[in-house]
Parts: structure tokens; C-alpha cells; sequence
């Protein structure tokens, strides 16, 4: 079970998509899980034949149960197998260990271990006992001790997991539990810091004008495109705020996939990504985050849209504020917020003008960057917009 | 095209940017906007629509014109030579 944003601990399984025995690629949709989010497609991370499926239609897991085996082209069976997800992060208040994305291999001599389906799981008697006392199948279970062993607390985790009274909440309260914990998480955790700045979006605004009076209906461009991309190259040129904070230190991401905060109908919000935004041309980044914002708000988002965001930017300014200080979505370290465009008094050549522009805001981890740097960001974000022709 | 199949036209079209929402409420003179809480994407798609539907090319600078149901219907009506 993927983790699909820093507010999601648990996932039911709603249908596989493939069968055992399928050849999976890479990419492939290979299951339907329900989040509070949403309902999401779990791709594969791996390429091989489907060797069996661990969680059935229905079971409600937490983050980091492997759902699937998949055995990886070229190796015999027996040989090492590997889950269909990546390696799971620790959940937000569920103190489960990730299962590795590749399991141990089977031990000549091993101990107390029970045999399903081929492969061997190591559980302690005691374990076993529980286990079996409560009617869980082994095979649903992941081990956190040594070497993927099932402990007492494994067994009892999942019992609490199976026994947890059934949402009686719908999606909406569901969703806004899930953003609770992982805001609450976040402004207890990092130590944020806020920058802003005024960007005259005129050039933008006549370049894009201009633009789309030579463009078909569909493939017009909205400001909000402009602006992502902005971010997107910007980000080059400040990359530390392009990272993720893991186990208790920064790692700067190799891609930058910009989280587009998108509004839903009935409430909540999610924010999923557009692959690697910088290298994307306006056009593509356009018809990517029309699809995007429509299949978020039908519910068909994909797994990699949630787990990869590097940053997210949320663009505020059609309702109406001028400006919006957003909280880091975890485990990013930092968050771009935009106002409404709206003409303004600016001084140009000594004289008060009155221009388009709007605030944009910089909500950083502390931890990661500092003021200066943040400011040389949001710098380079107003000047990516004064020449839009080059975005 | 009659105007009253126009304003069906917007309507439908109206509710397939917000399904959720119950457009018999709709109030006509008010901005659909404020009403049914659509962003710039979703007009986008309200006007890729209308021109899928009626084959009618509306420029960017005539989208206030289309802000709320009477404004919407008296433009593409007049747009579309209807009577």
C-alpha cells in the first residue's frame, strides 16, 4: 500500500485491475485503492509476471502492506521478489515500519516460519498463536522485526486496522481529517518561515492575451500555467527548496514535480503532480493540468501524482485574496502561494502606475533554506514572469 | 437554434463542469461564477464546450459577457443570429 501524501496512514483496496499471471510494465494501473481522498490508481514500480496478490478486494491496509507480488523478468521462482510499490515512508501516526520493496529470500534454516503459496514468512510462535486465535491470515501481515519477521505487534496492528470502526464519516469529513493530521503535523514539525513579494504581470498577462487570440478554444492558456512554470524553473536555480525532508535530514530531489493545489467540489483539496514542470512546454503543461484538474475532481488520479510532488503551489487568486501563506505539505520544504492578479499602484520611472500584478508567497522549512535564499527564489520567479516568451 | 435551446445548451453543459450542483437554483441574473464556484479551468471548459456544441468561437475578451445565465444567453444568442 503506497503512501500517497503525508495525510494518508491507511488504504482499502477496492478492485485489482490485472490478473495473476499478467505481465505488468512499469507504469501499469494495477489496482484501485480507496484513500480519504480519493479513489486512486496504484501503478507498478517494477517489470514482471504477477505472482500473486496478498490483499484481496475489500481489506483496508495500512501504508506499507505489500498488496502484490510481482516476480521481476529474468529471475527463477524463488528468487527474490519484489512488492509493486516503492519503498513506503513512515505513515503519519502509524508507527509501522515499511516492508522492503524486496523481500528476504527464504532462510535454509530458519525460525518458526510458516509456508503460504510458495513463500516462507517468519513469525514468532506467540505471534502465530495470536494471529491464529484472531482469524488474520498470515499473508495479509507485514513484518517489522528482524529480517521481515511478524511480532506481536504486527499482528496487533492489524487487528486494530481490522476492527477500527468503519468510517461512518463520508469522503468530505474523511478528507478533512486527513489534511487536519497532516497540516497539524506539519506546522508542529517544521519550523516555517514566510517571504512575499509584489510581480507586475503585465508582460505576462499582454503575452498571454496576445497569444491566445492566435489559439484555437482549446488550446488557450491560463495564467496559472504561467505561473507553475515559473516556479518550476526557478526552483534550478534554488534547488534546496526542491527537496524532501527524510529521516531527519533534507535530500534534493533530481526532478522537480511541481504539486498543483487543486480546490474539489464539496471540499478539500488535493495537490498532485506534474511530472518534471520545468521541462515541459507551456502547451503540454496546459493540456496536462486541464487532465489533471479534471480527473482530480472525478477521483481518478494516479499513484505517482500524489507520492512525487516535490513542491506544491497553490494559486489562491481566483477567489479572490491578494495574497495566500500556505503550510508545507510534508515531507516537502516549501510551498508557493499566489494571489489574485489584480491592477495595482506600482511606481515605475519615478511615477505611480497602475499595473497587474499580484503577491507571491513563500512558505519555506527553516530546517532546509534561510531568508536570503528564499528571497533569491521568489526573485527568480518574478523575473522568469517578466519574460514569458521564454517560459 | 431557438434562445430557449441555447439557454438549455448552457444549462447542460453548466452541469457537466458542476454535477454536483442543483441549477434549478441557479439564479439568472447573478454571476454563475460566485453561484457554482468554478475557477478559470472550469470556465475554460465551459467555453471549449459551448463552442463544441454550437461550433461558435468565443474570444477571451468577451468571457465577462458570459459571467452570469441572462448575460451567457443574450450573448450566444446574439452571437448565433438567433431571433
Amino acid at each position: 500500500m503506497p503512501q500517497l501524501g503525508a495525510d494518508m496512514s491507511a488504504g482499502r483496496l477496492l478492485r485489482w485491475r490485472k490478473q495473476v499471471g499478467d505481465r505488468v510494465q512499469r507504469g501499469d494501473i494495477i489496482a484501485v485503492v480507496e484513500t480519504e481522498k480519493a479513489d486512486i490508481e496504484v501503478e507498478v514500480f517494477t517489470t514482471g509476471v504477477i505472482e500473486r496478490f496478498v490483499v484481496q478486494p475489500g481489506q483496508k491496509v495500512p501504508v506499507g502492506t505489500v498488496l502484490a507480488i510481482i516476480r521481476e523478468e529474468g529471475k527463477p521462482p524463488g528468487a527474490p521478489i519484489s512488492a509493486p510499490t516503492p519503498t513506503p515512508v513512515p505513515p503519519v501516526g502509524l508507527p509501522v515500519s515499511p516492508m522492503p520493496a524486496v523481500a528476504p529470500p527464504p532462510a535454509p534454516v530458519a525460525p518458526p516460519a510458516a509456508e503460504i503459496a510458495g513463500r516462507r514468512i517468519r513469525i514468532s510462535p506467540a505471534a502465530r498463536k495470536l494471529a491464529a486465535d484472531l482469524g488474520i491470515e498470515l499473508a495479509s501481515l507485514s513484518g517489522t522485526g528482524p529480517a521481515g519477521r511478524i511480532t506481536m505487534e504486527d499482528v496487533q496492528r492489524a487487528e486494530k486496522f481490522r476492527r477500527a470502526p468503519e468510517a461512518a464519516l463520508d469522503r468530505s469529513a474523511r478528507m478533512r481529517q486527513a489534511i487536519a493530521a497532516a497540516m497539524a503535523r506539519s506546522k508542529r514539525e517544521i519550523p516555517h518561515y514566510y517571504l512575499s513579494t509584489t510581480i507586475d504581470m503585465s508582460r505576462s498577462m499582454t503575452w498571454l492575451t496576445q497569444g491566445n487570440l492566435k489559439r484555437s478554444v482549446e488550446d488557450r492558456l491560463i495564467s496559472g500555467v504561467l505561473l507553475l512554470k515559473a516556479v518550476a524553473l526557478a526552483l534550478r536555480e534554488v534547488p534546496e527548496l526542491n527537496s524532501l525532508w527524510k529521516d531527519g535530514a533534507a535530500i534534493r530531489s533530481a526532478d522537480i514535480h511541481v504539486g498543483a493545489a487543486i480546490s474539489l467540489r464539496g471540499g478539500g483539496l488535493v495537490a498532485p503532480a506534474l511530472h518534471h514542470t520545468d521541462r515541459q512546454s507551456l502547451d503540454d503543461l496546459m493540456k496536462n493540468f486541464r487532465d489533471l484538474v479534471q480527473r482530480a475532481r472525478a477521483g481518478s488520479l494516479r499513484s505517482s501524482e500524489l507520492g512525487d510532488p516535490t513542491i506544491t503551489v497553490t494559486n489562491l487568486g481566483e477567489e479572490g485574496p491578494d495574497s495566500a501563506f500556505g503550510i508545507i505539505y510534508p515531507p516537502q520544504v516549501a510551498l508557493v502561494g499566489f494571489g489574485r492578479i489584480a491592477e495595482r499602484p506600482l511606481v515605475a520611472d519615478s511615477k505611480v502606475v497602475a499595473r497587474r500584478a499580484l503577491t507571491a508567497t513563500l512558505s519555506a522549512d527553516h530546517r532546509v533554506s534561510d531568508g536570503h535564499r528564499g528571497g533569491l527564489f521568489l526573485a527568480a520567479v518574478n523575473r522568469k514572469l517578466q519574460e514569458p516568451e521564454k517560459l | 437554434m431557438t434562445r430557449e435551446q441555447i439557454r438549455e445548451t448552457v444549462l447542460r453543459v453548466l452541469g457537466q463542469i458542476a454535477p454536483e450542483a442543483d441549477l434549478s437554483q441557479l439564479k439568472p441574473d447573478l454571476r454563475i461564477r460566485d453561484q457554482l464556484d468554478i475557477d478559470s479551468m472550469d470556465l475554460l471548459n465551459f467555453v471549449i464546450a459551448l463552442h463544441k456544441e454550437l461550433e461558435l468561437d468565443i474570444p477571451e475578451s468577451d468571457y465577462p459577457k458570459l459571467s452570469s445565465l441572462n448575460g451567457c444567453t443574450n450573448y450566444l444568442t446574439s452571437a448565433l443570429h438567433v431571433e
